[in-house]
């Protein structure tokens, strides 16, 4: 065994996926970060649950809700769980497309990793400034 | 260890098939029209009172809906933290005590969420 002149070369080599040797093409990006907003998404399925309940409990419950909620952090989580909602609803709606055979292709994967990345930041970036500019409270 | 009955059942090493490779894709295929839904609702109730948001949820139609996705979004939820569970905990210990907080915080978080729902119809 200590005689193998491979076993010292061996070690060296970079094993596949090298996170740290690689550059990280867009695609990789895209994976880990769908990986990243479901987590996200499922911390804000806390957040909804204290919404409702909020909402049944009543003024004082509801005022409780928006006095964590309607802080410049409060509002920085909102933030990121709306952009995660997109970019989840975006690059599932790809996965869906590669269940069915579409996109497979490298340029393809390469490109909807672009889009999902830009359209889901305009979604993100409009629903807020949407509801900012007053645009929101329809259901009043 | 493969016997033939194991190769008959066609389930492999994770006991389960492909089952839920197809619960999460059911899953998804539903949470795209009810994602869309629960953005148009938030939004139409973004700095709104109480009122609107109790008016709106005393409505069957809308509360049926949100139960729905509330309880889909879960399901998905407890899906996919599986699989990040899977890939990344590797002592057994560590991945069942996950997987039970996982699937107890849903059942949690869900139930709330449609007691909170029959709550608001009551009023």
């Amino acid at each position: 065994m200590a005689d193998n002149p491979q076993v010292r070369e061996a070690r060296q080599r970079p094993l596949s996926p090298h996170l740290t040797i690689y550059r990280w093409p867009v695609t990789m990006m895209t994976s880990i970060t769908h990986r990243a907003t479901g987590i996200a998404l499922s911390v804000g399925m806390l957040i909804l649950a204290w919404w409702l309940v909020s909402i049944s409990n009543g003024p004082e419950g509801f005022e409780s809700f928006h006095a964590v909620m309607d802080t410049p952090l409060g509002l920085l989580v909102l933030l990121g769980i709306t952009w995660s909602l997109a970019f989840h609803f975006c690059n599932g709606v790809r996965h869906l497309a590669w269940d069915l055979g579409y996109g497979f292709s490298k340029e393809a994967s390469r490109q909807g990793s672009i889009w999902v990345i830009a359209i889901s930041a305009v979604i993100a970036v409009a629903i807020f400034a949407g509801v900012w500019s007053g645009h929101g409270g329809y259901l009043r | 260890m493969s016997t033939p009955l194991q190769r008959v059942r066609g389930l492999g090493a994770s006991h389960s098939g492909t089952g839920h490779f197809w619960r999460e894709r059911v899953t998804a295929v539903a949470l795209v029209p009810l994602s869309l839904w629960f953005l148009y609702v938030v939004i139409g109730l973004a700095g709104t009172t109480e009122v609107s948001a109790l008016v709106f949820f005393a409505h069957p139609w809308n509360a049926i809906l949100m139960a729905a996705f509330v309880v889909i979004a879960l399901y998905h939820a407890a899906l996919g933290l599986q699989v990040v569970i899977d890939d990344y905990i590797h002592t057994a210990g560590a991945k069942i005590f996950l997987f039970l907080l996982v699937r107890f915080a849903v059942i949690a978080a869900g139930s709330t969420c449609i007691f909170a729902l029959l709550r608001i119809a009551a009023q």
